[in-house]
């Protein structure tokens, strides 16, 4: 079958990387499953996990040993279905090491893309740098003879243009994993006016297995996820500087900041959010898209001025937040970075005169992690955007701006020809980022 | 030759607290109290309340797996830790799986009609929260036979009761059996929610019997039973006393402090062989008429019953083995809330293994204690009335899928 034919053999490259590792882990599980559901031995099929960095992949080789034990232990009934020939395997605690081992023997690590050229499956979660994806994606196009399928975990790259640069046919379609892709349900599926359809096919399968919440997006650059998001950070930014009139620069991030997260009831403000995408990751979306919407200006002066600091968030390897336009203790922001004096100050004073300016937080007002559990939580929603509405105070008309813009944000996807439909874009945001409720709705 | 041949008396009963999920204090990311730790409180209060180590004579414990929870064997040599005035004194552990603790007890009477001792300190132990419940059930699946562990189910014990209430379910009808399974589990949480040291004390669950009835789903747990058809995995000890009336005596202690053995039954079976009947247990059956024999008494004497209700299977089955429903109408009679605090028969009144909680080796204890609680009246939110024409207590420990049993009747003292 052509389904299994093609998870024979895979390579992964940007392996070691936070989404190459997770990509790692959820293909090399499904090959490994595909080989028991068959009755296949985990040797008959690879997975070359391909990165430049020899010591990221020691790191990444100890996540997946980890993970792939984690898995195991939820899944020992199976096991034991699986392994029932074998007469050695008789505890819980034999089934599960000798799974552990079976999926990682199947793992080869390499930091040599010469292992790519006998692959079936090429996923790349390399930096999101066109010139870099197209060079790879050829130099293995040329030197391997099975024609091999390209899945692009770009987040914003447009999929024609890669297959154009790179001369793959048709044999790439983009394959959007969310961060970390070993627990996001979202998957972003690119098909480009040219994907074969075996691919497409291949594609939406694979998803299905790995369990993921699929949105098929259209292949313009930024497609949903980020499109919406980098027009949300470039308003939260144009909002900072409206309010820097008022206060100082530092406040009015807070401020913005707050509003996004507490007001609008999200996960992480939207600043924060930059910071934990990475700003460096940001401003390279922003490029992408930038080069590519001709009537649209989407660029981000103070991002880039964050950035020219040395200011670039992201995560370190273990999954901790490295520091940004924010510095962060144990999850909470402890210091904000003062682009004037070129240094952190601490949070407490400029989150004091901020509250103040925002004043009281509305009625009904509950925190994203209350508002999140419950399950139909529309009535509760509207009730609260109600009492938003009519609150006089400065941070309620931010939030409540913030809002309508967001919504704006949500149907031009649709206009644009980005998404499908405005349910899509909803579920993009609140699956994939994890919102309460998405950007379009009626509830103001 | 089941008579005893001397008066033996039960006291100073102590319960720690059951620790495992569902109690607030429990956080398995953290280091955890060990054995020594619910040795140590379990043992001093009994001694203290007997009035110091110099009563005690001899101590048992009854202990099934911490040779492999905790790496720890050779238990008797932890009650001189407990006491200084224990050094030297005779002392070892038993096991017998899961009646591990009632075989404690046993072992403790012994001592007692053998006259070399006059005050036995046993205590039932297990930790078993040291590690995740898949490699527990590995270690617990050691009270079955290890060659027929590779065909048994990831969750062992579990698997072997989803099987005996699939063959409950082919006679007797599955939705039937379910609803006794559902009531049982709901008597199990409303009494545990009377006992401060029950591990389901602080269980808020509103609607217990739509909970029990979640559909089993076999591809994560077993065929038949969901996981509140079974005890939880629990810490903890309990201790009792052993005496002879001259042990109260010299501890100064009074008979209504106490409560008396007055029979007991212990049964035996092959554990290399399938039970005949999954729909019965048999060997519980004869355990308990043995101990009914020797007490001189019938079903129709007894005011209340601790039993092994590892699962809810095994609760409705032990009605069934002890004689208060027919085979096949235990769910029945279960269902129609004979069994809870106010019916006929009031089962497991601080909750049973289900409720209360089940540190597998000291849960034998555990029930004795419960029991001299009940008769003594010291059960506090829980207690039940005892009436002077059913004045008995009966408690049934089970290792094993109907493999070790021990059945022992009290009464209070007198």
């Amino acid at each position: 079958m052509k389904y299994n034919e093609k998870l024979s053999n895979v390579a992964v490259l940007g392996a070691a990387g936070k989404m190459g590792s997770g990509i790692v882990l959820l293909t090399a599980v499904e090959m490994a499953n595909n080989c028991f559901a068959e009755g296949k031995s985990t040797d008959e099929v690879s997975l070359h996990a391909i990165d430049v960095s020899a010591p990221a992949l020691g790191g990444l080789m100890k996540y997946l040993r980890s993970q792939i034990l984690k898995n195991a232990e939820k899944i020992t009934v199976q096991l034991r279905k699986w392994y029932a020939t074998n007469p050695k395997l008789i505890e819980n605690e034999d089934v599960i090491n000798q799974y552990v081992n079976d999926v990682l023997s199947l793992v080869k690590p390499t930091t040599r893309i010469e292992a790519a050229y006998d692959a079936q499956l090429v996923f790349e979660a390399v930096s999101e740098n066109p010139e870099v994806k197209v060079k790879l994606f050829s130099s293995i196009n040329q030197n391997n003879p099975y024609n091999p399928w390209f899945l692009s975990n770009t987040s914003s790259i447009p999929i024609n243009e890669l297959d154009e640069k790179a001369g793959l046919n048709g044999n790439i379609i983009g394959f959007h994993f969310y961060n970390p892709p070993a627990v996001q349900k979202l998957m972003e599926i690119i098909p480009s006016k040219n994907t074969n359809q075996e691919l497409f096919d291949f594609a939406e399968k694979l998803a299905k297995n790995l369990k993921k919440t699929i949105v098929f997006s259209n292949d313009m650059a930024g497609f949903i996820g980020n499109g919406f998001f980098m027009r949300d950070i470039i308003y939260a930014v144009s909002e900072v500087q409206k309010l820097s009139n008022q206060m100082s620069f530092i406040e009015a991030l807070y401020v913005v900041d707050k509003v996004s997260r507490d007001f609008l009831i999200r996960p992480m403000g939207i600043f924060q959010l930059s910071d934990y995408v990475g700003i460096d990751v940001c401003l390279f979306i922003m490029k992408v898209m930038d080069e590519r919407f001709s009537g649209e200006t989407l660029q981000s002066q103070v991002l880039s001025g964050f950035m020219e600091l040395g200011i670039k968030g992201g995560q370190f390897a273990d999954g901790s937040q490295k520091d940004g336009i924010f510095k962060y203790t144990k999850g909470q922001i402890t210091e904000i970075f003062d682009l004037e004096a070129k240094q952190y100050i601490d949070i407490k004073p400029v989150a004091e005169s901020g509250d103040k300016f925002i004043g009281d937080m509305p009625p009904d007002w509950q925190p994203w992690k209350n508002i999140i559990k419950i399950r139909s939580r529309e009535e509760t929603l509207k009730q609260y955007f109600n009492g938003l509405k009519n609150m006089d105070t400065k941070g309620a008309k931010l939030a409540v701006s913030y809002a309508q813009k967001a919504g704006e944000i949500g149907k031009k996807l649709v206009n644009d020809g980005v998404a499908h439909s405005t349910d899509d874009v909803n579920t993009v945001m609140t699956t994939g980022f994890f919102h309460a409720y998405g950007p379009v709705n009626n509830y103001l | 030759m089941k008579k005893l041949r001397k008066r033996i008396f039960l006291t100073a009963g102590y319960n720690t607290v059951s620790i495992g999920t569902g109690r607030k204090e429990f956080n398995p990311k953290k280091q955890m109290p060990g054995l020594e730790h619910y040795m140590k409180e379990a043992g001093q209060a009994s001694i203290a309340a007997v009035g110091g180590a110099q009563h005690i004579d001899e101590c048992v414990v009854g202990n099934f797996m911490s040779a492999r929870f905790n790496k720890q064997a050779h238990l008797g040599a932890f009650m001189p830790m407990i006491d200084e005035g224990l050094r030297y004194k005779p002392a070892m552990s038993v096991e017998g799986a899961c009646a591990s603790g009632g075989l404690a007890l046993l072992a403790g009477v012994r001592s007692v009609l053998a006259e070399t001792a006059d005050m036995v300190l046993v205590i039932g132990i297990e930790v078993q929260n040291s590690m995740k419940a898949i490699y527990g059930a590995d270690v617990l699946a050691g009270a079955g036979w290890f060659h027929k562990r590779k065909e048994g189910h990831a969750y062992f014990f579990p698997g072997q009761f989803s099987n005996r209430a699939g063959a409950y379910f082919d006679k007797y009808g599955r939705d039937y059996a379910r609803k006794g399974f559902a009531r049982w589990y709901q008597n199990a949480i409303e009494n545990a929610r009377l006992c401060p040291t029950a591990q389901e004390f602080e269980n808020k669950t509103e609607d217990l019997e739509k909970l029990a009835l979640i559909e089993p789903n076999p591809s994560a747990f077993t065929d038949f039973l969901n996981v509140f058809d079974c005890s939880k995995v629990s810490d903890g000890a309990s201790s009792i006393v052993v005496a002879s009336e001259e042990g109260l005596k010299k501890a100064r202690i009074p008979l209504s402090e106490a409560v008396e053995i007055t029979g007991w039954g212990q049964a035996e079976e092959d554990i290399t062989k399938e039970p005949d009947d999954l729909t019965r247990l048999s060997t519980m059956a004869e355990s308990v008429k043995q101990a009914l024999q020797s007490a001189g008494i019938t079903i129709n004497d007894l005011a209340t019953i601790e039993l092994h209700d590892c699962f809810t299977i095994a609760g409705i089955l032990a009605m069934e083995a002890i004689g208060f429903a027919k085979q096949g109408e235990g769910a029945r009679f279960v269902a129609e809330g004979h069994t809870s605090r106010n019916g006929k028969i009031p089962v497991n009144t601080t909750g049973g293994l289900i409720g209360w909680g089940h540190p597998t080796g000291a849960t034998g204890v555990h029930m004795a204690v419960t029991i001299w609680e009940q008769l003594t009246g010291k059960a506090g939110k829980a207690q039940i009335k005892i009436s002077h024409e059913r004045p008995y207590g009966l408690s049934v420990n089970m290792g094993g899928d109907d493999k070790s049993l021990v059945a022992l009747v009290y009464r209070k003292a007198e």
